[in-house]
């Protein structure tokens, strides 16, 4: 009977540790520096290269791990119209977003580079009329619909009328390449 | 604590003012903060049309019968403890078989002011009930219609026409006639706001995929403040609005010069800014109207330069709050959806004499 009282005097403390740790999930940044500007430089379209093959550099984009960037990148998603042509991920005009095919690759810097530059048959250049961090939020948001991101970080549920499942119940669908539009 | 409570009853209530010149400067602070809202841009106690003066005369009449029912109750309470059992030298054990003529005094005692309550209550529901039968009567004949679409964290202000290109769209102002009733169609975009200009009329939600319709009148001519009333997320303290009542004729020669596309550029600076604004992220979610510039997220630029205020009746609309909203907007209100723009200094100065120009 002692050491139940023990434990139980011991269990309010650590409740308290843990719920406050719930308290701030993460903080949001509204001046956050983008996570890199010089993705366009290290973008590869072909699988040619000179001399010997050499691995792509990675550039991890942190924005997938933030929710609060994720959400913007969401709501940037319909605010620049992207929705008009890939609809909410599933395509229509342009190709679908929500699938395991990536035509121009599943990296963060590949989905960079595409919205920036622009692609064949339809996608425009967004370059210089998106800011970059913009453009990376864009992009990890691209990632969670075929739920490449963090499940804690995805979006949990549509703002507006739900038109498809939240980004956070998507399953991960390992990318395959193709290298070519369908 | 338990000496603190203790303190009125050993010392008695009537404690010596410790300070009478502290007493009055509390009472003079909080009579002038309470005047304070009894006049100015924003305030439903200094009404400017037949629909705010309703609710004004409800808003006296509900603090004057509040004001005699504290009254009642605080005297009846002084009573009660200045006459208790105890002060009458009555024994504090309660009695065993009550006395039933007593009894049905202290059911008297009870019944008649639960009575008054029920009148009081159903007396101000009553005048609710015709404020708001009178609001909703407002006649709406040859009214000037707007719609109003609330925004996270501004308003888009649209003037109603059938020709498309009469249609003028603006953004946290609203010109009105004086004398001309007001029909506001409200609409949201994103979440619910509540549109309230307290001079003016009284409160109405702005839901999305529903519409709402509002009507008011202004009676005198003025500038009258308006906020949003409904908690919509960061900014929302700062989502203010201005309505301007002004005479019918000097209102539609407002709506005229709105109607006019502004002319291009013609010196090489302004020129200059025009091509920044277009080049850059601005063209993307802004509009102005006679460029390609046609962004329908965020407000209309096409005559800013015309306006009193920015970022939705936050800053008055000078060149250099317009800078440092341009250059860093997220230091001003942090969160807002307007992203930070390092342009260098002679494009930003280009930018602003191009956007200054805009009347």
């Amino acid at each position: 009977m002692e050491t139940v009282h023990k434990l139980s005097a011991l269990a309010y403390p650590v409740a308290v540790v843990l719920l406050l740790s719930g308290c701030e999930r993460e903080e949001r940044r509204f001046r956050e520096p983008p996570p890199a500007t010089t993705a366009i430089e290290s973008i590869r379209l072909s699988d040619l290269q000179p001399g010997v093959p050499t691995p792509a550099p990675a550039i991890a984009n942190p924005y997938e791990e933030n929710a609060y960037a994720l959400a913007e990148g969401k709501r940037l998603y319909s605010w620049y119209n992207c929705v008009g042509c890939h609809f909410q991920g599933g395509g229509g005009i342009g190709p679908p977003l929500m699938d395991d095919q990536w035509i121009y690759g599943s990296e963060p810097q590949n989905i960079f580079a595409t919205i920036v530059q622009g692609r064949p048959n339809g996608m425009p250049a967004f370059g210089g009329k998106i800011p970059a961090y913009q453009v990376w939020q864009l992009a990890a948001y691209v990632r969670s619909m075929s739920g490449l991101v963090p499940k804690a970080a995805a979006p949990g549920r549509n703002d507006g009328m739900s038109v498809k499942k939240p980004e956070a119940s998507v399953k991960g669908q390992p990318p395959k390449k193709t290298g070519r539009p369908p | 604590m338990s000496g603190f409570r203790q303190r009125p009853f050993e010392k008695g209530i009537a404690q010596p003012s410790r300070s009478c010149f502290e007493g009055r400067t509390a009472g003079g602070i909080a009579l002038s903060i309470a005047s304070s809202g009894c006049s100015g841009i924003q305030s439903a106690l200094d009404p400017a049309g037949p629909q705010a003066a309703h609710i004004e005369s409800l808003w006296w009449l509900m603090v004057w019968v509040s004001a005699a029912v504290l009254l009642l109750v605080t005297l009846a309470t002084l009573y009660a403890v200045s006459h208790g059992r105890q002060a009458r030298g009555l024994d504090a054990e309660p009695e065993a078989t009550p006395d039933p003529v007593a009894e049905r005094k202290r059911a008297l005692i009870v019944a008649i002011p639960v009575g008054m309550t029920i009148v009081t209550l159903f007396g101000l529901q009553v005048a609710s009930f015709t404020t708001d039968r009178t609001l909703a009567s407002l006649s709406t004949d040859n009214a000037v219609v707007i719609d109003v679409i609330g925004h996270q964290w501004w308003w888009e202000v649209q003037y109603v026409e059938t020709t498309p290109s009469l249609r003028v769209t603006t953004a946290n102002e609203i010109h009105i006639p004086v004398g001309q009733p007001v029909v506001l169609r409200l609409q949201s975009n994103d979440v619910i706001h509540s549109f309230w200009a307290p001079n003016l009329a009284g409160k109405k939600d702005l839901i999305p995929g529903h519409e709402t319709t509002f009507s008011f009148k202004a009676d005198r001519a003025g500038v009258f403040r308006g906020q949003c009333a409904e908690y919509c997320g960061y900014q929302h303290a700062n989502m203010g609005f201005l309505v301007i009542a002004e005479p019918p004729e000097q209102f539609y020669a407002w709506l005229k010069k709105q109607r006019a596309i502004p002319p291009p550029p013609d010196d090489p600076i302004r020129q200059h800014g025009q091509e920044v604004f277009l080049a850059s992220t601005c063209s993307l979610c802004h509009t102005i109207q006679g460029t390609p510039a046609a962004g329908k997220v965020a407000p209309d630029l096409t005559h800013i330069a015309g306006r009193q205020t920015i970022a939705a009746a936050t800053l008055p609309n000078t060149p250099g709050n317009r800078a440092g909203w341009i250059v860093d907007s997220q230091r001003i209100k942090p969160g807002n959806r307007m992203p930070p723009n390092p342009l260098t200094p002679q494009d930003l100065q280009a930018l602003l004499a191009y956007l200054g120009d805009l009347q």
